[in-house]
Formats: structure tokens, C-alpha cells, sequence
């Protein structure tokens, strides 16, 4: 009960309590609106929500379209390395026939799956999405809709504990997409020490997917975040520094990289295509 | 610049009930919410219940939510409101609510104390500590914190569900837990506390969805997330779901 007061100033009498859990639970302060915030707090999860779901339907329809994904020199990143039989021959690329020739469907799917893991259990695109598409909870101190949360502790959320093993799959793929930009410095007949526009599509591509890779949380402690004496480690010390400066972009370069390999893609379609031709440099 | 007459709204009441109130009050060049708080205590309302200290954003006492985002009333300068804008000042809503902007933060010192202390390393007596500076950085930047509570206020998990107050230590503790991991002297692990797991199995780490508004109120600029949440979901990887370093501790075990 309040204190009986002699000021004259006391609050009217009660408001009606709705009778629901979270901020309206019985305890706390009276407010009906799940929040009070006067800001346009609905636009970083909206434009989340509109970049992701963009790239998703481009991506979709490129992965499963099977086809314009080669134009010599360039192979699209959605598309490499080509793991099936039916991929189609890229001289010196990077074919490697491990599925054989059952595998019906686009090549692309196979591998397509190991970046899709990374960025899906990524510790940014978490945030993410559990922000835009989820709303748990859709901006800070916005109630969520939800009744109950378990968060990341159990099946299937709990899965996202497995980010180091995707991590160690983005790594090869790299791997792959370095090797598929040194064969964009030859031109379309093959001759090395070339160069067009495409070659500096991958190369920038290549520098923000390496980036936003090596930028990872879990890369970050692979290096030396697990360490307890750094002054022990000065090699792993430095290196934990170094992925330290790059993961506090983790956010930037993960949009940075998902627009570049987007494009990266969208520049061999259209050669492919026959839409334009590559202007060549030298 | 001079003074003017700004527009406040700030809840009043008890767990009986209560709303939001207006008042007109006065506000001079350089003065912040908590100024303008005491102004209207002390020439309108002088029963209004507010919890405050050091006025200097040192003491975590001050916390509220001002036009909805948890802030400290002492740190947020009336400037970066405009004149014609009308300032809503309400308690912390994860709380429990005492009186008018007080609430009752027992709930988080009741964590810190399931939280096990630093222990002290075998052989070592007070003032034969020696540590590097690279080994100390990291748990120093938690060290940081005022516990003002803003993170655990606007942390969703006991915020949105207060069911989960049982099991969910919040971001302020469970930065300490990583605190007291990385700390080089802390002998917790020869002594059978394994933090890492402990985190994960006893503090709720699994229900941090690292949405990172812990690290967006922080008023002292620590990163929670990034730097002592993650990490520490990380370590707590390394214990219950990595079969290759579970392995290799193994081998590293029996060759030792």
C-alpha cells in the first residue's frame, strides 16, 4: 500500500492491470504498451528483413536455374567448385566430379550448403534474424510476441553451437573462390595476364568474403580467444589481435560480402547470358 | 541558448497500479534528465521516488527508461531531445516496481551471489600476484561496469519472460563468469568449477540469443556481446559440442 502522504501530490488511483507475463507481469509498472519508445526503432529489422529475404530469392532462383553460370574465364560463385557430372567444363576450373552422374538437380545445391551453413548459424545474422523475422525481441526493450523462449537451448536452436565446423567448410570454399579469381587473369581463349572488369568483380568479391570469413566469432577464438595466457602465445596473441580488429566489422563485412558474391554472380549470368560482353583491360 | 519549459511524462505509482503523468517543467542550457527529475521533486512533486547517487554516471544508480530505452537519468542530456518533444520517464520494466521511478534490482544480486568467486591460486599469498598486461586486458574491460542493470533490464529473455529469472543469470552476470574465466590467476578449474560449463549448464548462457541490446545500452561502452558473451558460448562449445577438441583433450591427457 502507499504510505498515506501529507503533499497532496499522490498518483490517481489505479490504472486497470492487464493481466498478462513479461513487461505486464503483475509486479512491475503498470504500463499497457509493450513499449514506449519514440524512435523509428522498426527500420534496422525491416531493412534486415527486406536485404535478407531479397538475397534469398535471388539466390534461389539462381541456385536451382542450373544454368548461365560459366562464361570464360569466370565461374559463378554459386557454382564453384562444381561437384557433379553434370556441371559443365570450365578449362582449368574448378570441376571435380566427386557426385558422378546421378545428381539430378543443380550442382549448385551441394555446395551452396556449407556458405548457407556458415551465415545462417553466424553470430551476426543471428542477431539478424532473430531480430527482423522473429522479433525475439524485434528492437531493444520492444516486447516480443512470443509466450515462451528457450532461446539457443534447445533442439533445434541449439544446433548453432556446430558455427566452428560451417567455419572450417567456409574456409575450403575460399579456398576454391581464390583459386577461381587467380583464373579470371586470363581471357576468354585462356592465355594468362589478362584482365576485364570481371577479374576486378572477383577480386573485390574474393577481399570481402575472406574478410567477413576470417572475421568470424569463431575464428576469433580458434586463433587465440580460447587462450587464458596470451603472454605465453605472442604468435596467437597478435593474430587473435588482428581477427579482434576485423571481427568488430563483422556486421559490415557480412552485408559487404553478401552483396559482392550476389553481384560477383550476377556478372557471369549476364555474360553468360549474352547480355553484354566483359570489357577487357589489357 | 536559454531556458524553457519542457513537457515530461513519468510514471507514478506501486504494484497496486499507476500511469503516466504529465507535468511542464523548467530546463536550463546543459542539464540532463535527472536535473530536470529533481526540479520537478523539488517544486512539484515532492514525494516522487527516485533512486540516484553520484550524478556522474559512476554509481549504476540512477537507471530508467527514458521515451522507452533503458538509460541513465544523470548520462542523457536534455539536448538531445527537441523543445516540443514530451520526455516519458518510467522505472525499469523488468523489475519489480517499489514506488514511482524505483525499483527493486534484488533479482541480480541474488545472481551474483550464485555466481562462484575468483579463486585465489594455490601458493600465492596476497601482493605475490603478477600478471601481464595482455592477459589482463580482457577481463578488465568488464571490470568496467557499474552495475547499473541496464543490461539485464533490457535483456528479452527475463524482460519478455519472467519465467526465465530461475534460470538466466543475464548478460551482467554471465559476463563476469567469462571475466573470472579469462582471468590468468583464477584456479577455479584445478579445484573442479569449470566455469565454461557451468555457464552453459547452471547460468543460462544457452538462452542468450546475442541480439546485443545488453551491448547497445551499456552506458559504459563495454561490449558484452562480442567480447565476454560470445566468447563464452565459445568455451562452452569447446566442453559439450565439440567432439575434436573433447578428443584431443583426451590424447593431450593421456600423453601428459
Amino acid at each position: 500500500m502507499r504510505p498515506i502522504v501529507s503533499t497532496g501530490t499522490e498518483p490517481p488511483a489505479a490504472h486497470p492491470r492487464p493481466a498478462r507475463g513479461g513487461v505486464r507481469a503483475p509486479t512491475r509498472a503498470a504500463i499497457a504498451a509493450g513499449h514506449l519508445r519514440t524512435d523509428r526503432w522498426w527500420v534496422p529489422p525491416a531493412t534486415t528483413a527486406a536485404g535478407l529475404f531479397a538475397f534469398v530469392v535471388y539466390s534461389t532462383w539462381r541456385a536451382f536455374a542450373d544454368a548461365d553460370y560459366y562464361a570464360a574465364p569466370y565461374v559463378s560463385p554459386f557454382y564453384s567448385p562444381c561437384l557433379a557430372q553434370r556441371c559443365r567444363p570450365m578449362h582449368a576450373g574448378p570441376n571435380w566430379d566427386l557426385f558422378g552422374g546421378w545428381w539430378g538437380i543443380s550442382p549448385a545445391i551441394i555446395i551452396l550448403v556449407f556458405p548457407l551453413g556458415f551465415r545462417l548459424t553466424c553470430y551476426y545474422y543471428r542477431k539478424a534474424y532473430y531480430r527482423a523475422f522473429w522479433a525475439a525481441p524485434p528492437a531493444c526493450a520492444v516486447a516480443e510476441p512470443h509466450r515462451t523462449y528457450t532461446g539457443e537451448a534447445r533442439f533445434p536452436l541449439v544446433l548453432q553451437n556446430l558455427h566452428r565446423y560451417f567455419f572450417y567448410a567456409a574456409l575450403l570454399v575460399a579456398g576454391v573462390l581464390t583459386y577461381d579469381t587467380v583464373l579470371a587473369f586470363r581471357d576468354p581463349r585462356y592465355h594468362w595476364g589478362h584482365m576485364g572488369l570481371g577479374t576486378v568483380v572477383f577480386l573485390v568479391n574474393i577481399v570481402l568474403i575472406w574478410a567477413y570469413t576470417l572475421s568470424c566469432h569463431s575464428c576469433r577464438h580458434i586463433v587465440g580467444g580460447r587462450l587464458k595466457h596470451f603472454s605465453q602465445h605472442p604468435v596467437r596473441y597478435r593474430m587473435w589481435q588482428f581477427i579482434g580488429r576485423l571481427n568488430a566489422r563483422h556486421m559490415q563485412l557480412a552485408w559487404a560480402s553478401l552483396a559482392s558474391v550476389a553481384l560477383a554472380d550476377l556478372y557471369v549470368y549476364l555474360l553468360a547470358s549474352g547480355v553484354f560482353d566483359d570489357p577487357r583491360f589489357f | 541558448m536559454s531556458g524553457y519549459e519542457a513537457r515530461f511524462q513519468v510514471w507514478r505509482g506501486d504494484r497496486e497500479g499507476g500511469g503516466l503523468e504529465d507535468f511542464t517543467v523548467e530546463v536550463n542550457d546543459g542539464e540532463v534528465v535527472l536535473d530536470v527529475i529533481h526540479r520537478l521533486q523539488a517544486t512539484q512533486v515532492p514525494d516522487l521516488a527516485v533512486r540516484w547517487n553520484c550524478k556522474a554516471g559512476k554509481c549504476g544508480s540512477c537507471s530508467a527508461e527514458i521515451n522507452g530505452r533503458p538509460r541513465l537519468m544523470c548520462m542523457t542530456r536534455m539536448s538531445v531531445f527537441a523543445r516540443d518533444e514530451t520526455v516519458t520517464v518510467t522505472p525499469l520494466r523488468a523489475f519489480p516496481v517499489v514506488r514511482d521511478l524505483v525499483t527493486d534490482v534484488g533479482f541480480n544480486y541474488t545472481k551474483a551471489r550464485q555466481v562462484p568467486a575468483f579463486v585465489p591460486p594455490p601458493g600465492l599469498g596476497p601482493g605475490e600476484y603478477r600478471m601481464f598486461q595482455q592477459d589482463v586486458d580482457r577481463p578488465q574491460e568488464f571490470r568496467k561496469c557499474i552495475e547499473c542493470f541496464l543490461c539485464q533490464d533490457t535483456c528479452h529473455v527475463v524482460r519478455d519472460h519472467e519465467e526465465n529469472k530461475t534460470v538466466f543469470a543475464g548478460p551482467r552476470f554471465l559476463m563476469r563468469i567469462a571475466e573470472l574465466d579469462m582471468h590468468p590467476l583464477d584456479a577455479a578449474a584445478e579445484t573442479g568449477l569449470d566455469r565454461k560449463r557451468t555457464a552453459q549448464d547452471e547460468h543460462g548462457l544457452g538462452y542468450c540469443n546475442i541480439t546485443k541490446c545488453c551491448t547497445e545500452v551499456c552506458p559504459e561502452g563495454i561490449r558484452i556481446t562480442d567480447n565476454a558473451l560470445i566468447p563464452l558460448k565459445e568455451r562452452a562449445v569447446d566442453r559439450k559440442y565439440d567432439p575434436l577438441v573433447w578428443l584431443g583433450s583426451k590424447i593431450r591427457r593421456r600423453s601428459s
